[in-house]
């Protein structure tokens, strides 16, 4: 049982295939059962659709089902003998950016779909900014529909080049493309004979083999602490353990460390979890930390190295993507902010600008973000906050925004760092 | 987390023979330590967790998980049971085990005594179920007790309107759930806010997968009530599932007893939690037969989400699980 588990994102719109793309990894890895098959060919039949409409598999509301739009962030699994795919199936439309930024934030590969007769079109460009935004380290582009073209190598090199040129205004670290036809399953599952001019691997293949363990930081050692456990029991009178998820780095017994705010050092003594000690902690690992020395440490502290230590500070530099329909961001606003395990309050000192997300120009002069908006900001904490770019560690570099009065998560932010 | 757990370096892998050592956990591994984040998390930042168990499965590698979270200390919150009265034996003499051997307190919210004060009315006939009924006794006890965050065991693959559902989600002073209003929920950051008289249900177990739960209890050797395992037992068909002869389940004139070898897929209430033939008397033989099968789950034993394409959502808007 030696799977690894794999987080993906899809985005594309209504037309592109994505659900038909889906359905058939879906069905093809033996995810789909027959009831649920039974239901959707019913249900597709009720609404007089003259084919089986997969996206009722994935489109759970029924405000959904009777609008025929996915509104949500679907999340589907399937698996193959190596992988466990976790798949957040996001909707394309533009007035769901909120569910993409939602889905890319834990994603380690974006799959991204186009119309091989459309080509490279705006909503392709949002979606792969937003993949690059929020640093989704692999991007697939699928060119779908490939059947319609004549499986034509021309115009799929067209696309890939003018994938590639838009894409060099993106930071993206790995970028893969793939000639499919998700309807008749070509390059889906297995590799299709209909395109011998490509020689790679399948969508579903190179889902399998994409090398992912590299993507979280191993170097900087990042643990916010989770949680104090102090077990008041006989056999455990004197036992203080830290709690918490590895957010980067390894850990071993006998490193040193630092915990901030304090600054004091001491050495970690035991890496323990219910199974047993352990002789090293890596992300994404939940354990219990215990020192060496008995020091004054609660939740929202940050164990590190004494020579490698975040960024520390109450004034920093961020994008945002605005999630609220109902308020909009403004300077002045304050937010609770929760970034690791530390909640504090922040106030929207500076909105330098907006971002084209189409476009990709910088919209200054503004005086708002509302929903589905993504702009670069100014907080001042009421906390200092241990930070690292967004860019160097997803876990410590991201934070969201609360309303005070109706505790609904407002903003997603990734700092980029201090305030210039 | 054991050591077992690390899928190994990749000095010793042969797919990556050039990397650097990395490490990388086994998919368990992973989604062993999100659901202990997610515990630690609301445990830490809501007052009075409470953590739902029915004696199911799911449930039970919840409560592990909540052991394992806080270990060596006690779990540091109570364990709830909807007990609708129409229950396995087998499932309460496990249910009570269990808790006294982790030494955590059991409160229990009973249906027939929501029937008996008169605040929901019994269905009755043959295709009664009292699963509707369970709302209202979870609903009051959240507020009796004053309950911040309720655990439940719930899995997004289990049904339509479970997919949509956030890991921490939002319920309102009556307890319902808006599935056109729920919180954005981004990276491992967690918003367990609520007010006075809301509450937060945490599922920890979104992410796995009927397969996952199983392999998992094989790995961790985690006890399940003998239902879930082959037997004897005296049943009669009904929409092609077997149920179990009780004295809670009207039969129509047409349906006959008769003597089975069979075992239970979920573990819910016996008026509306259907059996089928199976000879898998051990996890191993289970995860083979679960491999095998074509069917999910909640189509193979829950009789009461055949009544409607949106029947889970339904009753999850009124507050339930």
């Amino acid at each position: 049982m030696s799977m690894e588990l794999v987080r993906l994102a899809t985005t594309g719109s209504v037309d592109d295939g994505k659900s038909t793309l889906i359905g058939r990894m879906l069905y093809d890895t033996k995810q789909i059962f027959e009831d649920q098959m039974e239901a959707v060919e019913e249900a597709s039949e009720r609404r007089g659709t003259d084919y089986v409409d997969l996206a009722l598999l994935t489109d759970g509301l029924r405000a959904e089902r009777e609008q025929g739009i996915t509104i949500d962030v679907a999340y589907r699994y399937f698996a193959t003998p190596k992988r466990k795919f976790v798949l957040a199936d996001t909707p394309g439309h533009i007035q769901y950016t909120r569910n993409m930024v939602t889905g890319a934030s834990t994603a380690d590969i974006a799959l991204v779909l186009v119309d091989a007769r459309l080509g490279v079109l705006e909503q392709t460009r949002r979606h792969s900014f937003i993949a690059s935004l929020l640093r989704v380290p692999h991007l697939v582009l699928c060119v779908n529909k490939m059947d319609l073209v004549d499986y034509s190598e021309e115009r799929y090199n067209e696309i890939v080049a003018e994938f590639k040129d838009f894409a060099t205004r993106l930071d993206i670290h790995d970028l893969r493309f793939v000639p499919i036809s998700a309807l008749v399953g070509d390059n889906v599952v297995d590799e299709s004979d209909r395109m011998p001019w490509y020689t790679g691997p399948s969508v579903l293949h190179l889902l399998e083999d994409i090398y992912i363990a590299s993507d979280r930081n191993m170097i900087d050692v990042r643990f916010p602490v989770q949680y104090v456990v102090r077990p008041h029991r006989m056999d455990h009178q004197d036992y203080r353990g830290y709690a918490g998820t590895v957010a980067g780095g390894v850990l071993k017994p006998g490193d040193d460390v630092v915990v901030l705010p304090s600054g004091f050092a001491s050495t970690i003594k035991a890496i323990d979890t219910y199974d047993g000690p352990v002789a090293e902690a890596v992300p994404p690992m939940s354990v219990t930390i215990r020192l060496e020395d008995d020091l004054d440490i609660s939740r929202g502290d940050m164990i590190c190295r004494p020579h490698n230590r975040p960024e520390y500070g109450q004034d920093i530099d961020a994008m945002i993507c605005w999630l609220s329909d109902t308020a909009s961001l403004r300077p002045g606003g304050k937010y609770a902010i929760k970034h690791t395990t530390r909640w504090a309050r922040a106030l929207v000192t500076d909105l330098q600008y907006r971002m084209n997300i189409t476009t990709l120009h910088r919209e200054e002069g503004i005086d708002s973000l509302e929903l589905n908006e993504i702009g670069r900001v100014r907080l001042r904490t009421t906390q200092p906050l241990f930070y690292d770019p967004y860019r160097q560690n997803r876990e410590t570099g991201s934070f969201i925004l609360v309303d005070e009065d109706t505790n609904a998560t407002v903003g997603a932010g990734m700092i980029t760092g201090p305030a210039q | 987390m054991t050591a077992a757990d690390l899928v190994g370096s990749d000095a010793d892998d042969e797919a990556y023979p050039h990397r650097p050592m990395q490490y990388r956990l086994s998919h368990l591994g992973a989604l062993e330590a999100e659901g202990i984040h997610i515990i630690r998390e609301a445990v830490a930042e809501a007052e009075r967790p409470v953590l739902l168990f029915s004696g199911g499965k799911d449930s039970a590698v919840l409560l592990w998980l909540a052991m394992k979270a806080f270990s060596p200390a006690k779990i540091p919150f109570p364990v709830m049971h909807i007990d609708t009265g129409h229950n396995f034996d087998e499932v309460i003499e496990f249910r009570d085990r269990i808790v006294d051997a982790l030494g955590v307190k059991l409160v229990v919210a009973s249906v027939q005594e929501a029937i008996d004060s008169g605040r929901v009315s019994e269905v009755t006939g043959p295709r009664a179920s009292r699963n509707r009924l369970q709302i209202e006794p979870l609903l009051k006890a959240i507020v009796d007790n004053k309950f911040g965050v309720v655990f439940g065991g719930a899995r997004r693959d289990e049904e339509k309107a479970r997919a949509k559902e956030r890991v921490f989600s939002f319920r309102d002073e009556f307890g319902q759930w808006d599935p056109k209003n729920q919180r954005p929920e981004l990276w491992s950051l967690y918003n367990g806010r609520y007010r006075a008289g809301e509450h937060i249900r945490v599922f920890p177990i979104s992410n796995w997968t009927e397969m996952d739960i199983w392999q998992y209890i094989e790995q961790e050797q985690i006890e399940l009530p003998s239902v879930y395992f082959s037997h004897k037992r005296t049943v009669f068909e009904r929409d092609g599932m077997l149920m179990a002869e009780s004295p809670h389940i009207e039969r129509f004139d047409d349906e006959e007893l008769f003597e089975a070898v069979v075992r239970f897929r979920t573990v819910g209430d016996m008026s509306c939690t259907g059996a089928f033939e199976s000879t898998a008397g051990t996890v191993r033989e289970i995860i083979e037969e679960v491999s095998a099968s074509r069917i999910t789950e909640r189509g193979a034993s829950r009789a009461d989400d055949k009544t409607a394409e949106a029947a889970m959502e339904d009753r999850k808007r009124q507050g339930y699980f």
